[in-house]
């Protein structure tokens, strides 16, 4: 009786393992084993030339790429990205969830134009508004936007350009984010209120915003990270340049892979994949944190 | 007085709806040029003051992106890297989700931490060993070696487990009761109940494997197995002088992806939601 009760119980195990595998086979050979790597790969010193062996420097290369200045200019540039992004794209994402949580007739169609940008790739954004910006065939410079240098090679327009695509392609779906948040608001919140003779701005800030704060806390995060991987923006609109004003954190690491500053130096781009992961997982802590603590239903 | 209300009341749903259409006019405009100009020759797109409508639509961009751009070739790899990976995330999802909600064996909460580790692991972090490893498997510029890498999620196992939870105990010993074996509990039982999950999930995966960009980018070499998104920027880069087939490339690349999303929205929004709004 209970030699079967323990076969039975090691066959239950024995299936709950053979059902993991396949995804930890996954994890293993793809995420664990990489992510590892990055460490040991940081050790070594690529040679200048192919061909030549690697030689063991120990710490002294992290050292050498975290306190170089094309590093400390390339964080210095996603982080001004990040700032440029966010806000923007969470402010403009809440006044269309705002604007269109309402009942009016045909509301349908404002919300699904709205959220169009969803359909939208950050490839597809990224080559419809190169050519926008393009000072012979685009249309800004005809609205009377054509500094010279033309926008895309100018250092101190380049990254708010990039910047701007990203806030458009990732509108659609901040404003479904968004969206949802709201319709969880109980409405008689706002009814009550509105018997004390709350006005639309007091019940804006008052109700909408506390009550939205854990959506709006997660679009910040979230938002973040992404803002902290982009990548294929700046690989068709700018390449990373003009001299580097757009070399972006990935866009360092992809430079490195892909030898555009001479021969491919994986020991580089190992160093700078692990500052790209010490960050991401620096804001995922403060997100749990926060979560954690649930300030947002403070008072 | 009543008449002076209703005045207001008629005004304010004016001003509603005007904001709402400037609103709308801002967000879609990129897409709308990018239609427009999709359809006008090169003369035209570059004509002062701009056309804003086509009087005279030239069709043959379309044609030109989609043979000597090669956007078809370019779809047909994107069809099959996006379904191959959204097949396999969701079956493997399903299977860990299973283990984790329906079974016992030791070592489960480790295992499960160990899932949700992989959450905190960006790709770009594990772009460079990726790359050898492919390599080293001989999958550089293959459809494995597109797929591959992102046949399992943490994100989706989480997803799906926490609907296997939701599932009734009853439920589970009754079918026990018949005869049910884990295969067909899973499979009859199970799965209908948490389809809202997976169907989240399978939108989730098919629009992020279809937007990939850096993976494919390194891990291919030519068109045969460039995905829409690296051949949209190859056919930018090739047809300066015909910015009107760039344009159309564009549309291409966006009428699969806003037809799954006509028809699967509410999917995308429950897997959105999922993280961010408590129930």
């Amino acid at each position: 009786m209970t030699s079967s009760r323990t076969r039975r119980r090691q066959r239950e195990a024995a299936l709950g393992y053979l059902m993991l595998l396949p995804a930890l086979v996954i994890f293993v050979v793809f995420i664990f084993y990489p992510f590892l790597r990055n460490f040991q790969l940081g050790f070594y010193l690529n040679p200048p030339f192919p061909n030549l062996p690697k030689r063991w420097v120990g710490f002294d290369q992290y050292r050498d790429i975290l306190s170089s200045a094309s590093f400390i200019s390339s964080l210095k540039t996603t982080i001004a990205f990040a700032f440029m992004t966010v806000p923007a794209g969470i402010g403009l994402g809440l006044a269309l969830a705002v604007t269109a949580n309402r009942k009016l007739r045909g509301i349908g169609v404002y919300r699904a134009i709205f959220s169009s940008t969803v359909a939208t790739s950050v490839a597809v954004a990224a080559v419809i508004f190169s050519l926008m910006f393009n000072p012979i065939v685009g249309l800004l410079p005809w609205m009377g936007i054509s500094p010279t240098p033309p926008i895309i090679e100018n250092p101190d327009l380049a990254l708010a350009a990039v910047a701007l695509v990203t806030v458009w392609q990732t509108l659609g779906l901040t404003f479904i984010l968004l969206s949802a948040g709201l319709q969880a608001i109980p409405e008689d919140l706002y009814e009550a209120a509105q018997v004390d003779g709350a006005g639309g701005t007091t019940r804006f800030w008052r109700i909408t915003i506390p009550m939205l704060s854990p959506t709006l806390f997660f679009a910040v995060v979230i938002g973040s990270i992404h803002a902290f991987q982009s990548f294929g923006q700046i690989d068709i609109i700018t390449s990373g340049g003009p001299f580097k004003h757009t070399n972006v954190l990935t866009y360092s690491i992809y430079g490195e892979l892909n030898g555009t500053n001479g021969p491919p130096n994986p020991g580089k781009a190992a160093v700078l994949a692990i500052a790209l992961f010490a960050i991401t997982l620096g804001l995922t802590a403060v997100q749990m944190r926060v979560l954690e603590r649930r300030v947002h239903y403070a008072r | 007085m009543r008449a002076d209300s209703r005045a207001g009341h008629r005004l304010r749903k004016f001003g509603s709806y005007a904001i709402l259409t400037v609103l709308a006019f801002v967000v879609l405009f990129p897409i709308y040029i990018t239609v427009v100009n999709s359809l006008l020759r090169p003369v035209d797109i570059a004509a002062r003051p701009p056309v804003f409508f086509p009087l005279h639509p030239k069709w043959s961009s379309y044609a030109d992106a989609w043979n000597g751009g090669h956007m078809s070739k370019y779809l047909v790899n994107s069809f099959i890297v996006t379904i191959a990976i959204t097949v396999g995330q969701v079956f493997t999802a399903i299977l860990a989700g299973y283990a984790f909600a329906f079974l016992e064996f030791p070592f489960k909460r480790t295992l499960f931490a160990v899932f949700l580790a992989t959450l905190m692991v960006p790709f770009e972090v594990t772009v460079v060993t990726n790359l050898d490893t492919v390599r080293a498997l001989g999958w550089f510029n293959t459809y494995q070696g597109l797929a591959v890498p992102f046949l399992a999620t943490g994100f989706g196992a989480f997803l799906v487990r926490q609907a296997f939870l939701q599932v009734p105990p009853d439920l589970s010993d009754a079918a026990a009761l018949d005869g049910y074996g884990h295969w067909r509990f899973m499979t009859r039982v199970a799965v209908p109940l948490a389809r809202p999950a997976v169907a989240a999930l399978t939108v989730f995966g098919f629009l992020g494997a279809w937007n990939q960009f850096l993976w494919p980018l390194l891990a291919t070499k030519d068109d045969q197995l460039r995905t829409v998104q690296i051949g949209l920027k190859t056919l930018r880069q090739t047809s300066l002088n015909d910015v009107n087939v760039t344009f159309a490339g564009a549309v291409i690349a966006v009428i699969p992806i806003a037809i799954i999303l006509l028809l699967f929205q509410k999917h995308l929004v429950r897997g959105l939601t999922a993280g961010a709004v408590k129930g």
